[in-house]
């Protein structure tokens, strides 16, 4: 009897979350970020603006689902299993950061889910491949920030360049980027040195950069540790050109790196110096926008470019849902293989960041336009026409 | 490399292998009294960093909340052990040291104008960060005292793991640097020795003297001592070890943040910046068998400038080189020493 009892109280138990389920549609989008570890600086921008996105979307109810990866790819791909198979997004965010945004690739190409990638690196989409298909990415390639860099270098007659950059994948990316960029311009890499993060000192790599008499340095590292190569420079006399790249664009940076930095040109998205933007450049009335609303909740001064990069994924799915919506419901495999081409149809789109023109053979569809150059003038960004 | 080059990075080695000899010696002092390998001392570097970075900026740093929550959590910690012969003298003491203490850093923390001078910035530093260090001990080592040194390493592990989440909650993620004791540049030859140098070294130099003094002339340091050699030996004679372990613990606390206040201006400080500067201590701390103070002190210097010159030759192997010279250090040493169970 009491057996009986048990068994049906097991099968009403069991059944309950099939009532649970809502009979609405709703649309859901999984996200996957560093909001601790390393890359917390990169994370917690992001987290912020998610919660500024809209809770609906062309009549549908809209749902952000955030977990965190501390940047660790095990972690990643583990987020990105358990929110398309328990919770069945749409459509993945994440990672911050390239090694968990490649280790995920795997997960969103098997279950057929687009994703969308907050990372750097342009080997997130190419070459493109079966699996690749299904990956996107909002920030702009590296190799359109160093051609950026190049470009400049080789208008201001610069031949010679040492490199320093951060012994990991950002680092190591960059020197691959940076010397292809050189060399297609002539420029010549004369010295190449490597720093971890947490250094305290850079004393013999500053010494042998100094050695090698380079006409300007760039310093490839993202964050505050940016700064600890070049004020280590300037201690040592150094009077050549300081170029950084788009990892260090936010104020933390210039708050850590005082008067040492001023003069330091490097590529950045339109969004930071948004309001110096000409008026007839479209990207303006979104970047200002974001900035606006970020800073409304956030404090004024706390915008950051990697925030703005998770914001304009919600602004490539706003575009996309409304025409994946016309073929499928959501929740379904077709809706997500609809919402994959939706995506990659992304025609003209203003973002925070740039224009993005989708492709087949490109998923992140930025070009010149999605980047300006530059420098720091008295503790302030300001544009270099 | 010519000899300026070379006179450059031994300096560089130098001032680097001073703060690791802080951090060795309180590796060692903790190890010998607890048996605990403390992990977590690069932590105390980062929140002291960070704590008076946020001072130097006119902020009341988010460690002295942290610090009142953790004496909270250690009088709740305190009278769970001590619940079987609670007395009213037993009680009152807890609450002096794990409630009043914070209580009286937190007011001076919020009565102080914002920006004091380095010297009042870097004792409140001192004076909320180094309390931690006992508090951690009563909450994560007291109740497994007993228990082997492996146990004991990996309560550290977890202490580090939950001690980096709360800095990232309290600090933020973003770095930080601060205004150093000076700012004068002397020249000496081809040399330009920093004036934050020269208080590095020296602080090393008065630490190590005042430790030597410590342990060799008062009565505390000699209890330490005894627990050090025999920790049931001590009890017997009437020191009581769970004292000394908080004692050891709260000296390690403001040697770390010391250093921490020390290397606030050299170099960008974040919540998880500490542990690569701890473990360098650590290999410093392994080198000197964790039982000897002057050949850790010694192998923190020869650590520092092994990581100079490996920076100057191959920047991209640095961590790898600095860390490789444990491995000769340990086989020397298990092959000349047969291995001992507790």
């Amino acid at each position: 009897m009491r057996r009986r009892y048990a068994v049906l109280l097991a099968a009403a138990v069991a059944a309950l979350p099939a009532l649970a389920t809502p009979a609405a549609a709703q649309i859901k989008i999984g996200v996957t970020i560093s909001t601790t570890g390393p890359a917390a600086s990169l994370g917690v921008p992001q987290r912020n603006s998610i919660a500024l996105l809209p809770q609906e979307i062309a009549g549908q109810a809209i749902e952000y689902i955030v977990l965190d990866d501390a940047a660790d790819p095990t972690r990643a791909v583990a987020n990105a299993r358990k929110l398309i198979d328990e919770s069945a997004v749409d459509a993945l965010v994440g990672s911050s950061t390239t090694p968990a945004s490649l280790a995920m690739i795997d997960v969103a190409a098997e279950k057929k889910v687009p994703m969308i990638s907050l990372a750097a690196s342009a080997r997130l989409i190419q070459p493109m491949d079966a699996q690749r298909r299904w990956v996107f990415k909002t920030p702009q390639n590296d190799s359109l920030m160093a051609d950026a860099i190049a470009e400049h270098m080789q208008k201001a007659g610069i031949k010679t360049v040492g490199f320093i950059g951060f012994n990991d994948a950002y680092g190591d990316g960059w020197l691959a980027e940076a010397t292809r960029a050189m060399e297609e311009r002539g420029i010549k890499l004369v010295a190449v040195e490597k720093f971890a993060r947490a250094d305290t000192s850079v004393t013999g790599q500053v010494l042998k950069l100094v050695a090698a008499k380079p006409q300007a340095v760039l310093i490839a590292g993202a964050g505050t540790p940016a700064a600890l190569p070049q004020k280590a420079l300037r201690e040592r006399g150094y009077r050549g050109q300081y170029y950084q790249t788009h990892g260090v664009a936010n104020m933390d940076f210039i708050r850590v790196g005082g008067k040492d930095v001023e003069g330091t040109v490097l590529p950045a998205g339109p969004v930071l110096v948004a309001a110096q933007l000409p008026d007839s450049n479209p990207i303006k009335k979104a970047a200002l926008d974001y900035v606006t609303r970020y800073e409304a909740s956030n404090g004024p001064g706390t915008v950051a470019t990697f925030g703005a990069h998770a914001f304009d994924a919600a602004l490539l799915l706003q575009a996309a849902i409304p025409v994946a919506l016309r073929t499928a419901r959501p929740g379904t495999p077709e809706f997500r293989a609809a919402l994959r081409d939706a995506l990659e149809g992304a025609n003209e789109l203003v973002l925070t960041h740039g224009i993005a023109d989708m492709k087949a053979t490109d998923h992140n569809g930025f070009d010149r336009r999605a980047r300006v150059m530059v420098t720091i003038q008295n503790g302030a960004w300001k544009l270099l026409p | 490399m010519d000899a300026d080059i070379a006179l450059i990075l031994l300096q560089d080695g130098i001032v680097n292998g001073a703060i690791y000899a802080l951090l060795a010696l309180s590796l060692v002092l903790v190890f010998a009294v607890t048996r605990v390998v403390l992990i977590p001392q690069g932590e105390f570097v980062a929140f002291g960093a960070l704590t008076y970075a946020a001072l130097d900026e006119g902020r009341v740093p988010g460690s002295v909340w942290l610090l009142v929550a953790l004496g909270m959590a250690a009088m709740l910690a305190g009278l769970a052990a001590a619940r079987r012969a609670l007395t009213a003298g037993g009680v009152l003491r807890l609450a002096v040291e794990c409630l009043l203490v914070p209580a009286l850093v937190l007011l001076a923390a919020q009565a102080l104008p914002p920006r004091p001078g380095v010297v009042v910035e870097a004792l409140l530093t001192l004076a909320i960060v180094a309390p931690m260090a006992p508090y951690i001990y009563r909450l994560a080592y007291q109740p497994l005292a007993e228990a082997s040194v492996l146990v004991l390493l990996i309560a550290s592990v977890g202490v580090h793991l939950a001690m980096l989440g709360l800095g990232l909650v309290f600090f933020g993620p973003e770095g930080y640097r601060a205004t150093g004791f000076s700012e004068e540049r002397y020249r000496l030859g081809a040399l330009t020795i920093p004036g934050q140098a020269l208080w590095i070294v020296g602080t090393t130099l008065a630490l190590m003297l005042a430790l030597y003094l410590f342990f060799e002339r008062t009565l505390a340091g000699k209890a330490l001592r005894a627990t050090a050699v025999n920790r049931l030996g001590a009890r017997l004679v009437g020191i009581a070890t769970a004292l000394s372990g908080r004692i050891a613990f709260l000296m390690a606390g403001a040697i770390g943040a010391l250093s921490g206040i020390l290397i606030a201006p050299l170099t960008t400080v974040s919540y998880d910046s500490g542990f690569l500067v701890g473990l360098k201590g650590f290999v410093a701390a392994i080198i000197g068998g964790l039982v000897s103070y002057p050949v850790a002190a010694l192998a923190a210097v020869v650590v520092g400038c092994v990581e100079s010159l490996s920076s100057f030759y191959a920047s991209a192997f640095k961590e790898v080189i600095v860390f490789t010279v444990i491995i000769p250090v340990l086989l020397w040493r298990s092959l000349r020493a047969p291995a001992e169970e507790e």
